[in-house]
């Protein structure tokens, strides 16, 4: 009797192979070479092979001054970009011992959440692309073009803003400003109710996500997870909340915290991320206070444009300030500030002299992504990118 | 202060005398510096070390944050593996550094931390450490041959190859790096000696307030010699 053809099915089932995955993949969000060993469509282990974008940005700061290196920020985690720069000058202003204004304080605080907000639409978008639904995309982006105007005022570029220092903020808002951000404040949450129609209750949407790649509390302190990735396991925990920097501890805002710890439960706590974001960007806007946006010692930050043309001194700082830098006090530091990707740190070893020393940048997406090995497995091909989506992954910070 | 006001630092002192009484013979050094806590063990103690912080009730030290070297050449032992630790239920940081000469390697510590695996990776793709008992000690960050350690300090910042697109071969190839005008690496030796101590120096100088920067004792020294 002749042998019966075997169906596809049966080919694959108990036929142990390998997948490559990406590093072209529009679902690799950028360079993601992900190599899947599959048993069937099952997924039996997952081996990232990271580095394709990689610049050496840690060498190079090693060779640049303190502010040449902080438009490398930006291009780390190039959706969130001035939350970067952020930790960066926290960094610097703590070995300086250099205290920032309180008007700085807030425009910072407030800049930080709109990048929160740019971060999560960015992420809320491609996700659900990733797993299916597109007009969700462009509802995200129209918005989050907004989100770039208001830093193309402050900055003149919609990204790579450039726009933290060390001592303060580079300039002071321009007139207006905050009118426009608070009109579109008072507009957004209704955006958000817009967004959850099309996936929070949606039933393709919940089969997708629900359960897929949980994580329990355990597991993600193990992994070292932090931000939303942490909190939709259930654990209540936020740099901004725990250990506060800037003007947090007297904004109001709660931290939500997923139940289940899979991928719909981190949709949820990042939805509701930007209603909080939303409520600290208007109460940033409410507090803002008069006065200067940069330390008014001029030997870490520029003096006016005004003042240099009549005093010598002035002058001389300025020079120094953009050839020279500023010299930063030999000792060690590590800053943290909450990204909207989790904890981002930044360990700067500083001999004294207008260079760095080290600088080790730690990203949070470099430790999810390490997880998505335990994450992905037993799960099927189309999970992962699902968990991808999920972790939030930008090769920017991680390859740094 | 704008960063660190949340911070206990009577807790980081209590939490610095217990530690150095409880591991004493591991500990080589022990410092609260910048508020931070940061602790210098002996290389075979490390593991030992690292369980006790996680696993000891007023420690609790549960999650690796980060895990990076450091290179110092004039050092005998030139390298430093440096552990950045959290617990979330003490709400501390800590600081852990180990040194290593060339050559030498250092324990893994996936046993104790498992997320320590592509951290170990890193450090070991950029400073060439090798890690003792890692399952799996391949370059992560760097191209799939890439040769040499970038983040040492002998490696030049320009690399040592340049990659082109080879029209004849079809496909990429790495030539050494030729540059058409040296890299410039500035010193700054600077004759002015301005700017060692800005907070010194800010105080004498006329277009500041005087009164920002009244860590008093300058000037209270300056009015003593007055007198």
């Amino acid at each position: 009797m002749p042998e019966a053809k075997k169906t596809t099915q049966e080919v694959m089932v108990g036929e142990n192979f390998t997948l490559n995955f990406g590093p072209q993949h529009p679902a690799a969000h950028g360079v993601l070479r992900l190599v899947l060993e599959m048993e069937g469509e099952t997924i039996t282990r997952a081996d990232p092979h990271i580095g394709l974008l990689h610049r050496g940005t840690e060498k190079l700061l090693e060779n640049r001054t303190y502010i040449q290196g902080l438009p490398y920020f930006d291009r780390l985690d190039y959706v969130s970009m001035m939350c970067q720069e952020h930790v960066w000058c926290l960094a610097i202003e703590k070995l300086l011992g250099v205290e920032v204004p309180r008007r700085a304080q807030y425009i910072r605080v407030m800049y930080s959440e709109i990048t929160r907000l740019m971060n999560h639409l960015l992420w809320f978008g491609t996700h659900a692309l990733d797993v299916g639904a597109m007009s969700a995309f462009l509802y995200a982006f129209k918005h989050r073009e907004t989100l770039m105007d208001f830093y193309e005022e402050v900055s003149g570029a919609r990204m790579h803003a450039n726009y933290f220092r060390p001592g303060g903020v580079n300039r002071d808002l321009p007139e207006g400003l905050t009118e426009k951000i608070s009109a579109f404040m008072k507009e957004f949450p209704g955006f958000i109710d817009e967004f959850e129609t099309l996936l929070t209750e949606n039933r393709i949407w919940k089969q997708r996500t629900v359960d897929i790649g949980t994580l329990t509390p355990e597991e993600a302190v193990e992994m070292g997870c932090t931000g939303p990735m942490l909190r939709g396991s259930g654990l209540s925990w936020d740099l901004r909340k725990a250990q506060p920097y800037e003007v947090y501890d007297e904004l109001e805002f709660d931290v939500p915290v997923g139940t289940k710890g899979d991928s719909y439960s981190r949709y949820l706590v990042r939805i509701e991320e930007m209603r909080q974001s939303v409520s600290l960007v208007e109460q940033c806007i409410e507090k803002l206070p008069e006065g200067p946006v940069k330390a008014q010692n001029f030997k870490v930050s520029p003096p006016k444009r005004d003042d240099m043309k009549s005093s010598m001194e002035a002058m001389i700082h300025h020079f120094k300030y953009f050839t020279e830098g500023f010299h930063v006090p030999a000792g060690e530091v590590y800053a943290a500030v909450e990204a909207p990707k989790g904890e981002m740190g930044v360990y700067l070893v500083s001999k004294g002299g207008p260079k760095p020393y080290r600088v080790k940048i730690r990203v949070p997406g470099f430790a999810h992504l390490q997880g998505l090995d335990s994450m992905v497995r037993g799960h099927m091909v189309a999970d992962v990118v699902t968990i991808i989506g999920t972790q939030d992954i930008v090769f920017g910070e991680i390859d740094r | 202060m704008h960063i660190d006001k949340y911070l206990d630092m009577e807790q980081l002192a209590s939490l610095k005398a217990y530690i150095a009484e409880e591991m004493k013979e591991s500990i080589r050094d022990i410092q609260l510096s910048n508020r931070e806590l940061t602790v210098v063990v002996r290389l075979r103690d490390i593991e030992k070390f690292m369980m006790f912080l996680r696993d000891d009730r007023d420690c609790q030290f549960k999650m690796l944050v980060d895990l990076c070297g450091a290179d110092y050449p004039e050092r005998n032992e030139r390298f430093e593996v440096v552990y950045h630790l959290l617990s979330l239920t003490q709400n501390a940081r800590i600081r852990v550094k180990v040194a290593a000469a060339d050559g030498q390697s250092v324990p893994s510590m996936i046993e104790v931390f498992p997320n320590a695996n592509w951290y170990e990776r890193e450090t070991y793709d950029m400073f060439g450490i090798t890690f003792e008992d890692h399952p799996d000690l391949r370059r992560i960050l760097t191209d799939y041959d890439f040769d040499g350690f970038p983040l040492r300090k002998d490696f030049p910042v320009e690399g040592k190859v340049e990659m082109f697109y080879d029209e004849t071969l079809k496909r990429c190839v790495y030539r050494p790096t030729d540059l058409k005008q040296p890299y410039r690496h500035f010193d700054w030796q600077s004759p002015w000696k301005a700017m060692d101590d800005p907070y010194s120096l800010a105080e004498e100088d006329n277009t500041f307030d005087r009164g920002e920067f009244a860590a008093s004792e300058p000037l209270a020294a300056a009015s003593g010699e007055d007198e």
